[in-house]
């Protein structure tokens, strides 16, 4: 007898016979194997006449539609003068699993915001795009975008400094990942630009009511 | 915890004070003296008011101020009960030597062998106890808490281990007699695993498996971080369903804790649980199915788990290492097409699953290959220590959701399913009929509705507030700011909490010293034993069967090699 289902909790007698599975005359006879093939015949005409959806994406001419939350290239935002957010408080280094952002602090002319990031780097090889920094940032001053094409030709280019962190995009510009909000999902008004919004700004507006914004 | 965990008459048999019941532990807690543990371990599996019939996890834990400096910590299950015991023993440094529980439980194998590499213990009886995890030109113990996580060991050519294999010749061997090496670099090994047979013609006469090629020392790593940060360590574990692993080590962490996780976060949880389950069985399938030349299907099923990728991608941003889980929930809210997303999924798997299952169920060319190979009866897989689908592809109807519901498994209706071949073939309906259980857990849950609510629990000491509020307001920027520069301060204890994993139970044993650093983490990973049983299982078989049952084991190295 072969048993599908059991009564549960207390498996009572575990079980010193096996009962595997018998063929019946029509699988000793291999007749089962035709609707099999009817199956593959339905997938092999299908994709030749183009009936359905192919599932394959012809990369790079194609390229594949990520959700707006993707953890792709990091992103330094900045302010509207250009000049990045970061203030060099160290939280992303810190929350950082696996260890890969280096910051070197420097003081700012600017009284109100004191430090900035001299140097700011992001080891592409040992980031694992886990969006840890991002959840530390308490400036959206790192974000992520949807970049996925990250391939170096040595392992000096593999360490991203500030420069290719303010301008992460290869392919679709613009096209931002993971970040504490998300404008395109909510509805609610809001950064889709790095550059030339102030994220800070609107995320204070959407925390005391469309009114203010 | 229903049942008391041993009769009285059973602990009479013992010396007084050589057993030492534990209070306020979260399951029965016996600190023994390891003159008596051989004997109480046949006694506890053999009585039949306790029955504790398999050995789920075996681990050491180092105290270096304690007077008897390591730990050995037994965990046990008894199937019949349903319940659960732990058993301490106390070692000192210059002699950590303890029995073998091999002739107990087959499962004490490779674990003994762990804590051998691990920590030193050396187990009497033992008849191979070589390391296993690290390599033989590693020196000391990694996971002593003396031992400094950056040091490095080079393994030399002349080190490498060449297993011995003998074999009595029998009346049949007339072959002149051969051994072959497969792995640790091998399309076929689904991972780094190196097996060695010794062929006698064509049949395996004897075999051994070495592991630990992935071993990256995750433990070791974990006691090094904070507790938030060792959620991306645990994607690497499973990483055919990082998303079950995610949950393991959160609710491991949140009974320690004593946090309530949000309704919303336990509907999503066991919703993408499900998901990665149906995702993890098309893997394992699909790889048995490619293994014996059936490459079609592992298209049709690997589209299934393209699809579930795209899901969780649209939670977390990313597609096979997730993290999407934080300690108290998850990690930001569901996308508002979440279950727009998970109906389409729910129309399309079936054609594909349905599409494989009228390819291969009836398929003799398959059934040739399948059934009757890698036989394990539902007694032997238990003692071996194995859980999950194989182990119920036995006759074994054991799983973790049923047996000890969390989450929403007990307000949902579905059922174990439970095949007695105990071969390769039924190893693949069974997973075929699970995934048919999940679909249906999750179309239950779909229709109760996405509960409202937060998806993070609002405890500042625990999760990260929301960014508004760090912006505006002066707490709350403060509470970011301890939470990172700190981490979570988990209470002082220790906890085992079982999930029921792609492929058995995903056990997570961890003890805390109360401060923001994991003191240890013990993963369970399931397919360690049942990978442990693999020498025993191809004896007498081909080197073509060793090939079409690795994949139906669904042995993951990452979890295995940790």
């Amino acid at each position: 007898m072969r048993r599908e289902a059991l009564d549960l909790p207390g498996v009572q007698e575990h079980p010193r016979t096996l009962t595997p599975r018998r063929m019946t005359i029509a699988e000793r006879l291999y007749l089962p194997l035709l609707p099999g093939l009817l199956v593959t015949i339905r997938h092999f005409l299908g994709n030749l006449f183009r009936t359905r959806k192919a599932y394959t994406i012809e990369y790079p001419e194609q390229r594949r539609q990520y959700s707006h939350r993707f953890r792709g290239h990091h992103i330094l935002t900045t302010r509207p003068d250009g000049s990045v957010r970061c203030v060099a408080c160290y939280l992303c280094a810190t929350n950082c699993p696996a260890e890969c952002i280096h910051i070197e602090a420097a003081e700012r002319a600017d009284v109100n915001v004191e430090k900035y990031p001299a140097v700011y780097q992001i080891d592409l090889l040992r980031c694992i795009f886990c969006g840890y920094c991002v959840d530390a940032c308490p400036e959206d001053a790192i974000i992520m975008s949807n970049n996925y094409d990250l391939a170096f030709y040595s392992r000096e280019q593999s360490i991203a400094g500030k420069a290719d962190l303010m301008k992460p995009f290869t392919f679709d510009p613009g096209k931002l990942g993971y970040r504490p909000y998300y404008p395109e999902e909510t509805g609610l008004p809001g950064p889709t630009d790095p550059g030339s919004f102030d994220l800070v700004e609107a995320a204070r507006e959407r925390a005391t009511g469309p009114s203010a914004a | 915890m229903s049942a008391a965990t041993a009769t009285q008459p059973l602990l009479d048999r013992f010396p007084a004070g050589a057993i030492v019941a534990e209070e306020g532990r979260d399951q029965p807690t016996w600190r023994v003296d390891r003159a008596v543990l051989a004997d109480l371990a046949r006694a506890l599996r053999d009585d039949p008011e306790s029955r504790y019939d398999t050995l789920l996890d075996l681990c050491g834990v180092d105290y270096p101020e304690r007077d008897e400096r390591f730990e050995a910590v037994y965990h046990l299950y008894s199937m019949p009960r349903a319940a659960r015991l732990r058993l301490k023993v106390s070692l000192s440094e210059d002699d950590p030597v303890l029995p073998s529980l091999i002739p107990v439980w087959k499962a004490a194998d490779w674990f003994e062998r762990e804590a051998y590499d691990m920590f030193g213990l050396r187990f009497e009886g033992h008849p191979n106890l070589r390391r296993l995890l690290t390599h033989d030109g590693f020196v000391g113990h990694p996971l002593r808490k003396d031992y400094a996580p950056d040091r490095r060991w080079i393994l030399t050519e002349e080190k490498i281990y060449l297993p011995k294999l003998t074999a009595p010749a029998t009346e049949e061997s007339m072959f002149e007699r051969m051994t072959i090496n497969i792995g640790p670099s091998h399309p076929a090994m689904h991972g780094t695993f190196r097996f060695v047979a010794m062929l006698d013609g064509e049949r395996i006469a004897a075999s051994e498996v070495e592991i630990g090629y992935l071993h990256r020392c995750f433990e070791k790593m974990s006691e090094t971080h904070t507790w938030q940060q060792v959620i991306p360590y645990t994607d690497r574990l499973n990483y055919c369903s990082s998303f079950i692993n995610n949950v393991a080590y959160c609710r491991t962490v949140e009974k320690l804790l004593g946090v309530e996780v949000p309704p919303r976060a336990v509907w999503a949880r066991t919703i993408l649980s499900e998901f990665s389950r149906i995702m993890d069985h098309c893997v394992a399938n699909g790889s048995t199915l490619v293994d014996c030349g059936a490459l079609t299907n592992f298209w049709y099923l690997f589209q299934v788990r393209e699809e579930v990728y795209g899901l969780l991608e649209s939670l977390c941003g990313s597609r096979l290492t997730v993290s999407a889980c934080r300690i108290g929930g998850l990690l930001a809210d569901l996308p508002p097409d979440f279950e727009a997303r998970c109906r389409r999924l729910l129309e399309i798997i079936p054609s594909f699953v349905g599409d494989v299952e009228k390819l291969i169920d009836k398929n003799r060319i398959f059934m040739d290959r399948a059934v009757g190979i890698g036989r394990i009866t539902g007694e032997e897989a238990v003692n071996w220590g194995w859980t999950g689908p194989c182990l119920r592809a036995s006759g074994v109807g054991y799983d973790v959701r049923k047996a000890h519901p969390y989450d929403l498994y007990d307000t949902v209706e579905w059922e174990v399913p439970v095949l007695n071949g105990g071969d390769v073939y039924d190893r693949y309906r069974l997973r075929m009929l699970e995934i048919r259980q999940s679909m249906a857990i999750i179309r239950q849950l779909l229709d109760r509705g996405m509960p409202p609510g937060p998806f993070v629990v609002d405890d500042p000491h625990v999760a990260l507030p929301p960014k508004a509020a760090v912006y505006n307001q002066m707490e709350s920027m403060i509470y970011h700011f301890k939470l990172i520069m700190d981490g979570i301060r988990v209470p002082l204890g220790e906890q085992y909490v079982p999930t029921e994993g792609a492929n058995g139970e995903l056990g997570f044993y961890i003890v805390s010293d109360g401060s923001a650093r994991p003191y240890r983490i013990k993963v369970r990973p399931p397919c360690f034993p049942i990978f442990s049983t693999f020498s025993r299982l191809m004896e007498g078989h081909t080197v073509s069967d060793v090939i079409a049952t690795l994949g139906g084991l669904n042995i993951i190295a990452g979890e295995l090699d940790r």
